[in-house]
């Protein structure tokens, strides 16, 4: 612990002047800060974006309009997607990766400093604006956290523009993270860790800013389209103006696809950290697993029109993008059954993380099931925009990328803490989550299959059974959630002082440091050893 | 052991064809040949995830089971295999080739819209269905019949919801057994999407644009669906019905909407020299108003501003001319909600509905206006 020593004196000399309060975190440029930040305010919007979805199962529940009125529903549904993909998912692993990219590459911080303060504080802004149109006299978006247009734009219930900026100041702050998580990768690994022995969670932090640099700008100019055709006369998507409206939905899911392999990726990473760590045996197939993250990344480029195959695409489109779609179950498959085999004659225990890695695993495989069952073209026609697409997202991105995060959460929080996690608590959070989260989404495939849409507020006769126990499970699996805020404050404020190492089969830069993490670590390189 | 047994059981019954093919967790079989496909697609892919998947949490398990700590399992220090994982791309492919192969061609046989027999072009507005069939000159609009005190229930649930509560319409798409039925889809304003389950037909209808499908039924009977493009507020309440007949009751039914066409025309003349007294006049008005025209500007003529607007106190409704009034109802207002109700209303329930419009909820403006006035004023 060499390394250890040397930071906590260089921690005196250079922050004798550090503010305190809030302005410790408005002006802070600490890469663990703002990491925290990150974390934090995602949970917030997790829990934001929650009670949305409560609202939504609570009206639900049974046949009839009972709590909301159909156009508030809408908003609801809009607001409640655009917070959990922009607000939740998002962030939080921009938080994972200021947090753990630099410790684990043996760096002293990110490369970008001030842009990395700037890129996490105008995020409260955004998310001010859109969550205010709730108060302004148009209401909130109410058109789909997929906008599409003319619904957004000729009409618009006026909302339009506060969504638009908000989605732009995502958008910058998207950008700006992803530019500081390459810079930080290219240039500041410590010497001796090349790509190749780069831990595989730096590897799809990496592909993924890559993902957000090359789509965030298309976002940003399809929002922009929309602006004008709204406000300034323009006519992109209108058809009486020349334009067409499923060019939007082009442009916007040349975004979208890559962007729920942005919000998968470094949901892989972290889990490639954790099975190996509690299977006690390297992870199977890093170089593989490094290659399939690179093509599922590349492929996410040519397969956008899946979302679109009732559109009217011609037969030649439908098939091209069928095609590629389902060849992503190939790099997808290998690493499921790369996980496995990390398992396999592994020496096993089932510590938190490991258990929300396991559920991932099995979660997200299901998900990815019910994804090449909407690639093949001709049953898409029976499945989209119904309840079965619904379940599918809500797979891969609640039992996968949520998942994931609480398993990193549960897996890091020593090292970020200095203490263990209540583990009866946490116990209860993983079997509670685990239950809830099931009755709430699997119900949903059943109810896609009989035929229920997505995005109405109330429903046929037939669904009612159904739509119940999802609601109940819903309510749930919400309720869960604040075990894990519990859990997080009481490891915050008390608990078992964490060792170094808590966890004897992890491997990685981050527990050669003390735990807590000191304020700076890494100030000279590690000595990276050759294997 | 015999619990194990039990669960095979359990799994087994839970995907074996019996129980699921009739049952609502399923997908439909539907009753075209195309639905068939679609079906036999649908249970080809789950039963190869499921087999893929019991494998693989199989093999996981078996780990989770017996290669842990607590019970002195050693590591293995394997890491790699080329082999393996060459073998593990290649499975896969092969696997996905076989799904491609049936997938590409019903996807073939669907996309195939030549040599119909009849073409129905269906249009969506926001929140109903126009279908016109071409070359018999019928033309209706089809709108959810479900009363609004089923669903509008924030003061208490109603005492009975109708069977097909929210799948119901007032005059379904009427088409016949056994011949292949073209549809042509387009839009007056936003995207919808006509999904009829038991045709596996969803196809947008996109403003602007046309698109194709079609459906040759085997079965005459009922078949119901919903919009599935969200398209505003009430695209919950957007729903599909066709009835598909016969050939003679088809036949049967093509002559009596003619006969309703004739008769429509003749009242519309007679209507033009009648004149309605005002208690007529408002009944028929507050009954229009509540089938067309609440959704948007609610029975209490308040509206949702700023989507909305209202027409208690408006001007148009009030101090201004009866004939801009009588205008943007019989025309609409283009890239607006407000739809023109020429072609969906007679011109008695125009001048009703206006009527209406200026003596309800205090605009007491006293005005009477007849059919001939519409007629006057729509410039036609
Ligand atoms: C799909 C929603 C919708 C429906 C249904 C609808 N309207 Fe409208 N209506 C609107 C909108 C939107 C406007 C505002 C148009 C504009 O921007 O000027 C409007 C405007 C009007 C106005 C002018 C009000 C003013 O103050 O400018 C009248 C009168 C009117 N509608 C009557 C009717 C009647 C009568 C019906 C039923 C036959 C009807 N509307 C059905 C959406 C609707
Ligand atoms: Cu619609
Ligand atoms: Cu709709």
């Amino acid at each position: 612990m060499t390394t250890d020593t040397l930071e906590n004196t260089e921690h005196h000399e250079e922050h004798h002047a550090q503010p305190s309060g809030i302005k410790r975190w408005l002006y802070t440029t600490n890469h663990k800060d703002i990491g925290t930040l990150y974390l934090w305010f995602s949970f917030i919007m997790l829990l934001v974006g929650g009670g949305l979805a409560m609202i939504i199962r609570a009206e639900l529940f049974q046949p009839g309009l009972q709590i909301v009125e159909p156009d508030f529903f809408n908003q609801l549904t809009t607001t409640h997607g655009l917070i959990m993909v922009f607000g939740a998912i998002m962030p939080a692993f921009t938080g994972f990766a200021n947090w753990m990219i630099p410790m684990m590459i043996g760096a002293p911080d990110m490369a970008l400093p001030r842009m990395n303060n700037w890129s996490f504080w105008i995020l409260p802004f955004a998310f001010s604006i859109l969550i205010g149109s709730f108060f302004m006299e148009s209401g909130a978006p109410n058109f789909g956290w997929t906008f599409y247009a003319p619904l957004s734009t000729t009409y618009s219930n006026g909302s339009t523009a506060f969504f638009v900026f908000a989605v732009h100041i995502m958008g910058i702050s998207s950008i700006m993270g992803a530019i500081n998580v390459i810079v930080t990768i290219m240039n500041m690994r410590a010497p001796g860790m090349t790509y190749m022995k780069m831990p595989l969670f730096v590897w799809t932090f990496f592909i993924t800013a890559y993902l957000l640099i090359a789509v965030m700008p298309v976002l940003a100019g399809v929002v922009t389209m929309v602006l004008t055709d709204t406000y300034f006369g323009t006519s992109f998507f209108n058809a009486a103006g020349g334009g067409d409206p499923v060019m939007f939905q082009h442009i916007f899911w040349f975004f979208g696809h890559p962007e729920v392999y942005i919000m998968i990726l470094p949901a892989f990473g972290i889990v490639s950290t954790i099975i190996p760590a509690f299977a006690r045996k390297k992870l199977f197939g890093y170089s593989s697993m490094v290659y399939a993250t690179a093509s599922i990344a590349l492929l996410s480029f040519i397969v956008w029109a899946h979302h679109m195959f009732t559109t009217g695409m011609p037969l030649f489109g439908e098939l091209f993008f069928m095609y590629c779609t389902m060849l992503i179950a190939v790099p997808t498959g290998v690493k499921v059954f790369n996980w496995v085999a990390t398992m396999w004659r592994g020496s096993m225990s089932f510590e938190i993380p490991m258990l929300f890695s396991i559920a991932f695993v099995i979660l997200f495989t299901i998900g990815g099931f019910s994804g090449l069952m909407l690639a093949l073209t001709p049953v898409d026609f029976q499945y989209h925009d119904t309840y079965f697409v619904v379940a599918h997202f809500h797979y891969v991105l609640v039992t996968g990328s949520l998942f994931s995060i609480f398993a990193g959460t549960y897996y890091w929080l020593p090292k970020w803490t200095g203490h263990m996690y209540n583990q009866t608590l946490a116990q209860w959070h993983f079997w509670c989550s685990i239950i809830s989260v099931n009755l709430l989404f699997f119900p949903m495939h059943f109810l896609g299959l009989a035929g229920m849409p997505r995005r109405i507020p109330d429903y046929a006769l037939q669904f009612a059974d159904f739509n119940k126990w999802v609601s109940i499970g819903g309510f749930a699996f919400g309720l869960s959630q604040l075990l894990f805020l519990a859990v997080v404050i009481k490891c915050i404020r008390s608990g078992e002082k964490a060792a170094d190492k808590p966890w004897d089969g992890a491997e990685g830069l981050e527990w050669t440091v003390a735990s807590p993490a000191p304020y700076h670590t890494f100030s000279t390189p590690p000595a990276i050893k050759d294997e | 052991m015999r619990g194990r047994n039990r669960i095979w059981l359990l799994l087994v019954s839970l995907f074996s064809n019996a129980a699921w093919s009739d049952s609502q967790l399923n997908l439909t079989k539907g009753v075209t040949a195309i639905s068939n496909e679609v079906y036999d697609l649908h249970m080809l892919v789950l039963y190869i995830c499921t087999a893929i998947g019991v494998i693989v949490f199989g093999v996981m398990f078996w780990s989770i089971i017996f290669h842990r700590k607590s019970k002195g399992a050693k590591p293995a220090d394997f890491h790699e295999s080329t082999k393996i994982e060459i073998l593990w791309t290649a499975i896969p492919v092969v696997i996905l080739i076989a799904m491609a192969i049936p997938a590409t061609s019903t996807l073939i046989a669907m996309e195939d819209n030549s040599d119909s027999d009849i073409t129905i072009q269906v249009t969506g507005s926001q929140w109903k269905w126009h279908y016109k069939y071409f070359d018999q000159d019928i033309e209706f609009y089809s709108v959810l019949s479900t009363p609004r005190e089923q669903y509008e229930n924030h003061n208490g649930e109603p005492a009975t919801r109708s069977e097909h509560y929210l799948i119901e319409v007032d005059k379904p798409l009427v088409i016949p057994v056994n011949k292949k039925v073209r549809f042509l889809l387009t839009s007056d304003d936003v995207i919808h999407s006509w999904w009829v389950p038991a045709f596996a037909v969803k196809q947008d209808a996109n403003p602007g644009f046309i698109n194709e499908a079609w459906a040759k039924v085997d079965k005459p009977g009922i078949y119901r669906g919903q919009c599935a493009e969200l398209c505003g507020k009430d695209h919950g309440f957007m729903p599909v019905v066709v009835e598909v007949k016969s050939e003679e009751d088809y036949q049967q039914w093509l002559k009596e909407q003619q006969q309703l066409i004739a008769d429509a025309a003749n009242a519309e003349q007679a209507s033009l020299s009648a004149s309605m007294s005002k208690e007529e006049l408002m009944q028929l008005g507050e009954s229009t108003y509540l089938a067309h025209c609440a959704a948007c500007h609610q029975p209490t003529g308040l509206g949702i501003p700023p989507a909305f607007p209202a027409l208690k106190g408006s001007p148009i409704a009030t101090t201004g001319s009866i004939e801009e009034h009588i205008d943007i109802v019989f025309n609409g207002k283009a890239g607006t909600g407000m739809q023109g109700y020429g072609k969906q209303l007679s011109l008695k329930e125009i001048a009703a509905v206006v009527t209406f419009e200026r003596n309800a909820w205090g605009n007491d403006t006293g005005d009477l206006v007849q059919s001939a006035d519409v007629k006057a004023a729509s410039g036609e």
